[in-house]
């Protein structure tokens, strides 16, 4: 699984102005790279990720997922690619707030057409591998933060995607389940998983291993595994 | 995605607003019983039009003389005499499909009992008349073949008649009609008003032939009532009547008839023409209350999606698709409909039997409101709820996620 950007923009016309967004970017990410998307706000890092993670297409450029050009898929087939391919990991949790947690976690694998029993014994097992396997009952409103966190995890897991996309997953945490939740993504990173963080606390970054800054719609820096490379 | 599943999210939608939906459902479920309270009332007056005019006689046909006219003048309808009491034998020989004849003369009498009297119809009639009018005899007999052929002096009254005149038991008493007395074999069953507001037991019934002869010193007749075997053969019935009546008379064919032959179907489709326009204005009247809560349905569903904006992009985030959110939320404003369909249909028919236990009108409930205003409930939550669920399902995933 292998994530290919090359030559991508994304240009937002605003009254008779365009502005863009993203302005050339050539990413290439391999499998298995434990990536952190940095840069101050306004920079494009966001619409960056929005496009990694097949939620928004850009306007020029092409995009390879595994071999594949989603640049220029439709709307549902990108909900596909995005059921089948991408876990997400929200600042804000974005759980459902009447279901249980075991619910919630279920629910990617509602849409990609499992049996109820089939998709409960899967959400029970990934509830398990977060530590919440006592408390898959409970509704989003009955968990701490870090709870919430990890059930959104194991919902990012539960269908299992080859790519996790983390945005600001500890922005809303305190230091100590900051920490755990760093810890769950850097055992799933030793697992082989291709994660990609959006964070703008350097502290968060470190735990990845190629630190990527955005600026300007633009990657101005990319530190891979150690080895310093200017792109400038 | 499964269509339980579906459905199993709606009710747990619905279930998480519960005073919303009952109130959305509240305008489904007075649409619902609404309509088929007001049919249920429609139904019962046609009903009852239609048994009041079945006890007039089903399939009748009424032969009258038409007007005579002497020396250029003309009189009224049913002055002419050539009716004749022979013209009803034929008809009864030689006309197929019929049950009865029964031929008649009437005209108004003051009768008199002691010092009691009264002004009533004096009909001249034959036995058949019993059965042609769908009357019983309460205490006592009817007039037989026997009083006919011997032109007896005996009579069966109407209970209006009987109260006015007697006391106690008027069977085995006198009558007299214009100075001579009458033995009242009978007393008729009380029949009550005609549909047309005519007292059906003001009237006393004596032998054609006494009549006739004894009474009013006619050789005509007024009128020959007949009751034809198949309503289908109405028709072709009245036209061979027509035809022998006109042969018997020696009309040439340029000439109009003497006579007519009416016949009581054409006053049953128009009361039925009538009552079934009553019957669709209270229904649609209903069906518009049903559109008004299709319309709640339709706006209440605006408010879930926007409510539920944040949801709706969650769920696309994990790879809803476009008819996934399109059916979540369609299920849910169907299921609006049916359930307040169903708690309509329930109410509706209690309402039915409600107003005619308490409210004195006759109900019918039939299989048809229930089942078009059901479909109709259910096609409202449909149709009200696809634009909503449109809504929902072309919101775009990122703009949704950022909602707050």
């Amino acid at each position: 699984m292998t994530i290919r950007l090359s030559g991508i923009k994304k240009i937002y016309q605003i009254g008779d102005q365009t502005v863009a967004a993203l302005d050339g970017i050539d990413l290439h990410i391999k499998k298995g790279e434990f990536s952190a998307l940095m840069g101050p706000s306004g920079s494009g890092k966001s619409t960056l990720m929005n496009i990694l993670g097949c939620l928004d297409r850009p306007t020029v450029g092409s995009y390879q997922l595994d071999g594949e050009e989603v640049a220029k898929l439709g709307d549902d087939e990108l909900a596909v690619t995005r059921n089948k391919k991408i876990g997400f990991v929200f600042q804000n949790f974005n759980l459902l707030s009447r279901i249980s947690a075991w619910e919630n976690v279920a629910l990617p694998l509602v849409y990609a057409g499992v049996p109820k029993k089939e998709r409960l014994e899967k959400a029970a097992y990934f509830l398990d591998a977060v530590g919440l396997g006592s408390r898959r009952d409970h509704q989003p409103n009955e968990l701490s933060g870090g709870q919430r966190q990890r059930v959104a995890i194991a919902r990012a897991l539960v269908n299992d995607p080859r790519i996790i996309m983390a945005d600001e997953p500890t922005g809303n945490l305190d230091t100590k389940s900051s920490k755990e939740i760093m810890e769950i993504f850097r055992k799933l990173h030793e697992n082989g998983k291709t994660i990609i963080l959006v964070t703008h606390e350097p502290e968060i970054a470190t735990y990845a291993s190629r630190q990527l800054l955005v600026r300007d719609g633009k990657i101005t820096r990319d530190e891979g595994q150690g080895v310093v490379m200017d792109v400038v | 995605m499964l269509f339980s599943e579906s459905i199993r999210i709606a009710i747990t939608a619905l279930l998480a607003n519960k005073l919303r939906s009952i109130l959305t459902m509240l305008g489904i479920i007075i649409g619902v019983g609404a309509v088929i309270a007001m049919v249920s009332i429609g139904m019962g007056v046609r009903q009852q039009v239609q048994t009041s005019i079945a006890s007039l006689g089903s399939n009748m046909l009424i032969v009258s003389p038409g007007s005579s006219s002497s020396g250029g003048i003309r009189g009224a309808a049913g002055s002419n005499v050539k009716l004749k009491l022979d013209d009803s034998d034929a008809i009864k020989n030689k006309i197929k499909n019929i049950d009865y004849v029964s031929p008649t003369v009437s005209s108004s009498y003051q009768v008199v009992n002691g010092n009691q009297n009264w002004n009533t119809t004096v009909q001249g009639v034959t036995p058949e008349f019993l059965l042609i009018r769908s009357l019983t005899v309460a205490s006592g007999s009817f007039i037989t073949n026997q009083d006919l052929t011997s032109r007896n002096r005996v009579a069966v009254i109407g209970k209006t008649v009987a109260s006015n005149l007697f006391s106690d038991n008027p069977v085995g008493q006198n009558v007299r009609i214009n100075n001579t007395p009458y033995k009242i074999i009978g007393v008729l069953e009380s029949k009550g008003q005609s549909s047309v507001g005519q007292d059906q037991d003001d009237i006393v019934i004596i032998p054609l032939t006494t009549g006739q002869e004894r009474l009013m010193g006619i050789t005509y007749v007024k009128s020959i009532n007949i009751q034809v075997s198949d309503p289908e053969k109405m028709d072709q019935v009245q036209s061979e009547i027509e035809t022998l009546l006109r042969q018997r008379h020696r009309i040439i064919s340029e000439k109009d008839d003497d006579f007519s032959v009416r016949n009581l179907t054409s006053l049953m489709e128009t009361m039925t023409q009538t009552t079934t326009m009553i019957t669709l204005l209270l229904g649609s009247v209903a069906a518009i209350s049903l559109l008004v809560g299709g319309i709640g349905i339709m706006n209440i569903m605006m408010v879930s999606v926007t409510e539920r904006t944040r949801e709706i992009g969650i769920r696309k985030a994990l790879g809803a698709t476009f008819q996934n959110i399109m059916i979540q939320f369609l299920i849910e404003s169907v299921v609006i409909g049916v359930i307040g369909g169903i708690i309509g249909i329930v109410f509706g028919c209690m309402a039915a039997m409600a107003i005619s236990k308490f409210g004195g009108f006759t109900t019918v409930l039939t299989a048809a409101p229930i089942v078009l205003s059901f479909g109709f409930s259910v096609g409202i939550g449909l149709f009200f709820g696809i634009y909503p669920a449109r809504k929902a399902a072309l919101l775009d995933p990122i703009d949704a996620l950022r909602y707050e």
